[in-house]
């Protein structure tokens, strides 16, 4: 397989590898932070703010009901935005640094 | 030491994550009658998934195939192996029970385990994918101390597993003996020697496919009975929830509950608040220590990370964990109807009289839809919900088998012993003998943990695999700083005081709480005894029989009260010897976690590690892009 070694300080100091990173960085821990605060608002909600998810909204249907069904749809949301950045975005520039990996650096 | 101590009535409320409270129920759901129906149904199953076995075992011959089943499973097919893997009978039996019993607060409990996937997608699954090979280790190993990294690498996944499948292997023996009345041995044993036989000569491949069986069972019976529950109101949701809120078990099921506040509220009222918070989970720092463990420790689950070297690319693991999403979140919204569902046509009262966790509302409600409990298509019905049931315990347990014996055979054996130096076969054949001694233990320990309540392990489990594994994993991969020292520290500090609390928690047992709190059931039962006796003298004759199945009910009350006095013996203390508990939370993900991540940043300043600093440049490299991933064809 690898005929030569990598120089991988190379390929970090690379722009491209750099701006993949910073792009990667940004989304995923902005999206990781969402989705922990979200997720963690359902139980402190039902704790302290009981007799706002005990408001019908729909038939028996209340506020407590809707929110915890929303955890659900946040979390398969947050899926597929990521999973759309990804394939479109992030697979494109991964591919590109594994093309030009071996010509990066003075190991040649 | 008596071991009895574990048994902690203090939480013998039903814990969805237990899959089944300790007690064993005298009457099974099966009648004897069907029982030969229910064995056509297991042989079924079973039978599918030993000739997968046989078609798999044929093609593992090299390590690669073994742990990662060649690197060849598709995205698709190893998201439906993920949720097979972590669908346990917990999730299955156990939340339907909940919302069968507190109704909303068992919905809101399913919630934190498909938000765990949320870390496992986004900085966990494709990063392992590019830079592992098979196990935990492999990933700690490839910046930090090879030898140091695997050991501890090794040493907790073989303990979240034994804890893991000690709540497993209980659970599974108690589900079987419940469902269809086998002996505890006998279902653990065959548990046991099943789980064994996939994964000794199917390894990964044989694991995989029992997995991906297990998970379409299993959603295809939720998913045909919550047609079948949810049709007669038209498909409506708030139809459904309203008929919840009508029905006269689940008001009844809330003036039990709710207690004196009963008498001030309409029916109406009562039915209503079966969809508020706040019936079962009563502290919610408790609930938000539980959250943490789950939604980290689920990314830190050897087994669960394991799968991620199955698939070719680390795209191919993303795209595995959105369909694991799909399933298990979809899996989790159709408990909801589930739960209620039983609760409306079977009742809490019959769910709690099979078992009293209410395990069996998953079942009971299979039967009904049949046409109860007498009928051939009922008996049918819950013969198949319960053959899914035992798969489930059978798939999760090889998963866990599979991910301790890869420690002991990949990490300590190869990787510490031998020093990377290896053959093929010779890892092959350590991973089989491993896989052997997993197994063996598996089956004695849910054995000798007959009659414990195993409950907390699962959630001890997720601790554990939060407070440890997942701080590390998380550094080494994002951290420039991290190095063995922290790797060590972050693993043992980690695991130790999620453990540590545990054993000083209100999950223990604590006789000098729990005596007098029996001996004033008992008290109260006496007098209510008294006093029907004395009504029965001059009851009219149309009112004897009720009398009697109170006293019939008291008698049973008072019996086991005295059963778990005796079981006490002569102790005064808990396991550790305290009177009372001196950590007050049950989960402790609160303070565990943050320590371990603490511990992990420390032993990493406080060491001088010259090679997780020159390869870090590569790690970070490699983990973003995939350059040099293990293949498809890797050897």
């Amino acid at each position: 397989m690898a005929a030569k070694p990598m120089d991988w300080i190379a390929i970090d100091q690379d722009p491209r590898f750099q701006a993949l990173h910073a792009k990667k960085s940004r989304f995923l821990w902005g999206l990781m932070i969402f989705s922990i605060i979200y997720y963690f608002a359902l139980p402190i909600g039902a704790a302290y703010f009981t007799d706002v998810f005990k408001i019908k909204v729909w038939g028996p249907i209340n506020v407590g009901i809707l929110f915890a069904l929303s955890e659900f749809v946040v979390a398969w949301g947050i899926a597929w935005i990521y999973a759309r950045r990804a394939n479109s975005e992030f697979d494109a520039m991964a591919t590109e640094l594994n093309r030009v990996a071996h010509t990066l650096g003075g190991s040649k | 030491m008596n071991v009895v101590r574990w048994l902690s009535p203090s939480i013998a409320v039903p814990l969805a994550v237990a899959g089944t409270s300790a007690f064993a129920a005298d009457t099974s759901a099966v009648s004897d009658k069907f029982r030969w129906l229910t064995f056509v149904v297991f042989g079924v199953i079973i039978g599918l998934t030993m000739y997968v076995t046989y078609l798999a075992a044929r093609r593992v011959k090299s390590a690669s195939q073994f742990y990662a089943a060649g690197r060849s499973v598709t995205g698709i097919q190893n998201g439906w192996a993920i949720a097979g893997d972590y669908l346990s009978a917990a999730s299955f039996l156990g939340i339907a029970g909940l919302i069968s019993l507190y109704g909303y607060d068992g919905f809101m409990y399913s919630v934190g385990w498909l938000v765990a996937y949320i870390t496992v997608l986004l900085v966990i699954a494709e990063p392992c994918r590019n830079i592992g090979k098979y196990t935990l280790g492999d990933i700690l190993a490839f910046r930090n101390n090879p030898k140091s990294a695997k050991t501890v690498a090794a040493i907790s996944t073989i303990t979240v597993s034994i804890f893991y499948l000690t709540a497993q292997m209980v659970g599974g023996g108690v589900l079987v003996k419940t469902l269809v009345g086998i002996d505890y041995e006998i279902s653990v044993m065959v548990v046991g020697v099943l789980m064994l036989a996939y994964v000794l000569f199917g390894g990964m491949v044989a694991t995989t496919w029992v997995q991906i069986i297990k998970a379409v069972l299993l959603v295809t019976a939720s998913i045909l009975l919550v047609v079948f529950t949810w049709a007669p109101y038209g498909f409506s949701l708030p139809g459904f929830l309203q008929a919840a809120v009508d029905s006269v078990n689940i008001q009844g099921q809330v003036t039990k509950l709710v207690g004196d506040a009963a008498k001030n509220m309409t029916p109406q009222e009562l039915g209503q608040r079966f969809l508020e918070p706040g019936l079962f989970l009563k502290n919610p720092i408790d609930q938000i220590s539980l959250g943490m463990a789950l939604v980290l420790g689920t990314a830190g689950m050897p087994h669960i990370l394991m799968r991620f070297f199955t698939v070719p690319t680390a795209k191919d693991a993303r795209v595995s964990v959105i369909w694991a999403m799909g399933i298990i979140g979809g899996f989790y919204v159709l408990t909801l109807f589930l739960g209620l569902g039983s609760a409306i046509n079977v009742g809490q009262a019959e769910i709690t009289r099979i078992d009293k966790g209410g395990n069996m509302a998953g079942p009971l409600l299979a039967q009904f839809l049949g046409g109860g409990p007498e009928s051939m298509l009922g008996n049918l019905f819950l013969a198949f919900v319960a053959a899914v049931a035992f798969a489930t315990i059978v798939a999760v347990v090889a998963g866990l088998v599979l991910a301790s014996a890869s420690a002991m055979s990949h990490d300590i054996w190869v990787g510490v012993v031998r020093g990377e130096k290896a053959t093929q076969d010779e890892e092959v054949r350590a991973a089989r003998i491993s896989s052997i001694l997993v197994g063996i233990l598996a089956i004695a320990i849910g054995i000798l943990a007959k009659g414990q309540n195993v409950a907390h392990l699962v959630a001890l489990a997720f601790a554990v695999a939060a407070s440890g594994n997942l701080p590390c994993v998380l550094m080494t991969l994002y951290w420039r700083k991290c190095n063995t020292g922290g790797i060590v520290a972050g693993m043992i500090i980690g695991s130790l005081t999620a453990i540590g609390l545990v054993l000083v928690s209100p999950n223990m047992t604590y006789p000098s709480i729990v005596r007098p709190a029996q001996e004033k059931i008992i008290q109260i039962a006496d007098e209510k005894i008294a006093s029907l006796n004395s009504d029965l003298s001059s009851a009219a004759p149309e009112e004897r029989t009720k009398i009697e199945t109170a006293l019939a009910a008291q008698e049973k009350t008072r019996k086991v009260a005295l059963d778990t006095i005796a079981k006490l013996g002569d102790d005064t203390t808990s396991l550790v010897g305290l009177e009372k508990p001196l950590f007050e939370l049950k989960n402790p993900g609160l303070i565990s976690i943050p320590l371990g991540f603490l511990a992990v940043i420390i032993g990493s300043l406080l060491y001088r590690d010259k090679r997780a600093d020159d390869m870090w440049d590569e790690l970070y490299v490699r983990q973003n892009t995939g350059i040099n991933a293990e293949g498809a064809t890797a050897h």
